[in-house]
């Protein structure tokens, strides 16, 4: 078994159930996600995707089963516990204050403080930029107007932002909500390369979206759900298209 | 060689951030953020022009004009910084008219009941601590109808503006309290050098409160909840809580306005702040802020306020029927609103339809 070594999982799921009431949205689930893998999660709408991240992200809690971050088990009472340990959920919306700078959207709601003529405390707007520029640029997103808000900023740059801030906060795992969905093909790429760094700093990602281009072009594995139920997981490196279709309609 | 683009774009390369510096977009929406104070200057300038072609005297180097209109808009920018703060979180408080009459009824009875226990001072003292305390009860209770209750805040306000308008009358017995107490006449009325003692306080109040604003947390989240508030509360920031604090906040800040009044008029009335609620929006807004919430400053505010009081003094000055002050009023409020319309869609930022 894995157990708190450096090639266990970062992240496993163990026989998660949720249902509500009789409806059984997710049912006996299980995964892993592995330090610098990208695990897709696919799968028609309706098919559990977005239970089981919200069972993940302490948004729910489960009905049976174990979540275990480093080989511990764990349960998360609120989507801030699960942060604490690690967890970052980024969604494709909703995730920044538009009307305020990078750095003030990295440091929400953990602001740092300074005293001003030595007894005043007030918002270090330096540090917070400082720390934006670092953070931003360990993204490969160079940015020169960092007071600007962030409302200033395309659609891509905005989740760039919002992935900043995990990263900033050392989150271990992401769990990317359609990251790509409302954006343009360029700014689509972008991301997909933002991942890929992520990978290359030994994060874990669960990588949610229904385009398969997408899907292909960043994951390491891909786990299909099929009416709450784990329909299959393949390696991308030894499966197509074709394939992941029928395991997500069961063809 | 036939090639035709001497760029050579690289395979992983990704496109290069837009970076919105654009000096033309930043000198608009420049412009837009100051534009309370450009009305202000704009209007200061007519008022002078008018004022010497009309009567040959200056308007603006009248250091009794100037006075005049800094106690004028005393009262309004008081409850019209407490209003700030609720507008950028994207609420409104429609009660602080009547917590205002509430709080100079309170005022005006506390000082003269203590007036007869201890020394007049603390009795002022006393009278003022009174009223604002006395005036955040119906804060927190709007805070909790809405914060808790998810009372929308135009309604919850709206229903404290009428519990808050029939507790004035009946602690007044309908009628004013007159304040029996010479160190809270002279705090309403008195100089330092040339300076009214309520403009001081006044503005040492709404320094503190643009501290308040733009360098603390409080004020970091309270415009994070204004532009999102799925963003905030996935930050952590305890929204019940701010939203508490901030109702009790503007409602304090009518506490104080309430009770400045009472000290100017040497008596509390229920109707005292009745004119001044919408005053205090029309501040915030001229002052730059949106009603959808996320923007807007103090010092926006200021000059709000100021350009309501200089239209109001202005127009009274120059000898004109004081129902204009209304229409004057009014007109700035909609080209401030269209301004800052005009400045959303050239910024380029995302609008809401």
């Amino acid at each position: 078994m894995n157990n708190t070594n450096q090639n266990g999982p970062l992240l496993e799921v163990r026989n998660l159930s949720k249902h509500f009431g009789a409806v059984r949205a997710l049912n006996d689930f299980s995964m892993a996600v592995r330090p610098g893998e990208v695990v897709a999660l696919a799968g028609d709408n309706g098919a559990g995707k977005t239970t089981l991240i919200k069972a993940i992200s302490g948004v729910f809690q489960p009905t049976g089963g174990e979540i275990l971050l480093r080989g511990q088990p764990v349960t998360f009472a609120t989507p801030q516990e699960a942060r604490e340990k690690g967890i970052e959920t980024i969604y494709q919306d909703l995730a920044l204050a538009d009307n305020l700078s990078i750095g003030a959207n990295i440091f929400l709601g953990r602001e740092p403080m300074r005293k001003a003529f030595g007894f005043l405390p007030v918002l270090d707007r330096k540090a917070m930029a400082a720390a934006a520029k670092e953070t931003m640029s360990r993204l490969d997103f160079h940015v020169s107007r960092l007071e600007a808000p962030v409302s200033n900023f395309s659609g891509g740059q905005r989740q760039a932002v919002a992935i900043g801030r995990a990263v900033y906060w050392d989150a271990q795992i992401l769990i990317m909500d359609e990251p790509t969905a409302a954006l343009g093909v360029p700014e689509q790429r972008k991301v997909i390369s933002l991942i890929h760094q992520l990978k290359a700093q030994g994060r874990g990602v669960i990588f949610i979206s229904h385009n398969l281009q997408d899907i292909f072009a960043v994951s390491d594995r891909i786990v299909v759900l099929r009416r709450g139920v784990q329909a299959g997981e393949r390696k991308i490196s030894e499966t197509n298209h074709d394939e992941v279709v029928k395991l997500m309609v069961g063809g | 060689m036939t090639s035709t683009s001497p760029v050579q774009p690289a395979e992983n390369h990704v496109a290069p951030q837009a970076d919105h510096g654009d000096p033309a977009r930043s000198l608009i929406s420049r412009i837009a953020e100051g534009r309370a104070w450009l009305f202000l200057a704009g209007l200061i300038v007519c008022f002078e022009i008018w004022s010497r072609l009309a009567f040959g005297a200056t308007f603006v180097l009248n250091p009794f004009n100037l006075q005049s209109i800094a106690i004028f808009a005393v009262a309004p920018l008081l409850l019209a910084t407490g209003q700030t703060f609720v507008i950028i979180s994207g609420g409104i408080d429609l009660s602080l008219g009547f917590i205002m009459g509430l709080a100079a009824v309170v005022a005006a009875h506390a000082t003269n009941m203590a007036g007869a226990a201890i020394p007049l001072p603390l009795a002022m003292l006393a009278g003022i601590l009174a009223s604002v305390i006395v005036a955040g009860v119906p804060g927190v209770i709007n805070g909790l109808l809405i914060s808790r209750l998810k009372v929308p805040p135009f309604i919850g306000t709206l229903g404290m503006f009428g519990v808050a308008r029939g507790a004035a009358f009946l602690l007044a017995g309908g009628t004013t309290v007159p304040v029996q107490n010479s160190w809270f006449a002279l705090l309403g009325n008195g100089k330092f050098y040339g300076v009214p003692y309520l403009v001081i306080i006044t503005a040492v109040f709404v320094i503190i409160m643009h501290y308040l604003l733009s360098q603390t947390r409080f004020g970091q989240h309270n415009y994070a909840i204004g532009a999102n508030v799925q963003a905030a509360r996935r930050s952590g920031i305890d929204i019940r809580g701010h939203i508490l604090r901030l109702y009790v906040l503007s409602a304090m800040c009518a506490g104080l306005g309430g009770a400045l009044y009472a000290a100017r008029f040497t008596a509390g009335a229920a109707q005292a702040g009745e004119p001044l609620l919408l005053d205090s929006v029309a501040a915030v807004v001229i002052g730059g802020a949106s009603l959808f919430g996320g923007s807007g400053t103090i010092f926006g505010t200021v000059a709000g306020a100021l350009v309501i009081a200089v239209i109001q003094y202005g127009l009274v000055f120059v000898n004109v029927e004081p129902f204009w002050q209304f229409i004057a009023v009014g007109v700035v409020i909609i080209i401030s609103v269209l301004i800052d319309q005009a400045q959303r869609r050239f910024s380029g930022a995302r609008q809401d339809e």
